[in-house]
């Protein structure tokens, strides 16, 4: 796995749809499963996603009982019909992680830029690697 | 340490980009130079004036891209580059990075002069005015 291409060939298996039903009767929306990095530094964690389509006043990101869940609001739509390329689906984004890392939920910050999500998630003081002095008598 | 629940989904996702990975045309070099590649995914439609291509690139901005039209031709070329750290270590890595290059044929000619493009939260959507000659043309019936 040297210099990885871009070959994500089909969108519409990759981003995983799962139809989200409803119970009042509301029409179905896909829902996708969007790709994350993520990256463990001494610090913090830093999660990068791909998320096309979000305006930020569209995203919630929520963090409770180590869950992260980041959902993401899509408001165009795409019925397939008519079109000469139906390659991907349109809907939105949702994902949750279970964070096993101590976090400093308060100093979690977050990002978007031309689609990419990009999440600070700082260690907590006790989370972090610390260097054990060892003394000679 | 990171966990996510179980997902076969994602288990199958994993499998199927390995396997575009391995099978995909003769690797990214001949890639990029036939322009023959599978990334971005389009959704192309028309109305009687206009093309209408669109593809979710995230992470690019229109530098990053290159758009050309000729004759009835859209080729997209492009380049992401991963985020970078020093040391650290990844625990996921599903974002696809490096070089694309895509050509796709559309039904008719395309006035390549007025073609436009925007890119807005990483969905890039191309508008690709038809020519004069290929516009649809209603065609009164007069009897005599």
């Amino acid at each position: 796995m040297s210099s990885t291409t871009m070959t994500t060939a089909n969108q519409d298996v990759n981003k995983q749809t799962e139809r989200s039903e409803m119970s009042n009767g509301q029409s179905h929306r896909p829902t996708f499963q969007p790709r994350f990095d993520i990256w463990e530094g001494d610090e913090e964690l830093v999660l990068y996603g791909d998320i096309p389509g979000v305006k930020s006043d569209d995203l919630e990101i929520n963090f409770e009982n180590r869950q992260l869940t980041i959902h993401g609001k899509v408001g165009r739509h795409h019925d397939g019909e008519g079109y000469l390329y139906s390659e991907y689906g349109v809907g939105d984004f949702q994902r949750t992680f279970t964070i096993g890392e101590a976090i400093n939920s308060e100093a979690i910050s977050a990002e978007l830029h031309d689609g990419v999500l990009t999440l600070h998630l700082p260690k907590s003081d006790a989370a972090k690697p610390r260097r054990i002095e060892v003394k000679t008598s | 340490m990171l966990a996510t629940r179980w997902e076969p989904w994602t288990e199958l996702n994993r499998l199927s980009r390995e396997m575009d990975r391995l099978f995909s045309r003769g690797g990214n070099a001949i890639n990029s130079v036939t322009g023959v590649g599978t990334f971005p995914a389009l959704n192309v439609w028309g109305d009687n004036d206009n093309l209408y291509a669109e593809a979710e690139l995230p992470g690019f901005a229109l530098d990053d891209l290159e758009i050309y039209v000729i004759g009835n031709q859209l080729t997209i070329k492009g380049e992401r580059r991963p985020p970078e750290h020093d040391g650290g270590t990844w625990h996921r890595q599903e974002r696809g990075y490096g070089k694309f290059s895509r050509m796709i044929e559309l039904p008719g000619d395309i006035d390549a002069d007025r073609v436009s493009a925007e890119l807005n939260n990483g969905v890039l959507h191309v508008t690709l005015p038809k020519c004069e000659a290929v516009k649809p043309r209603r065609i009164e019936v007069t009897s005599n």
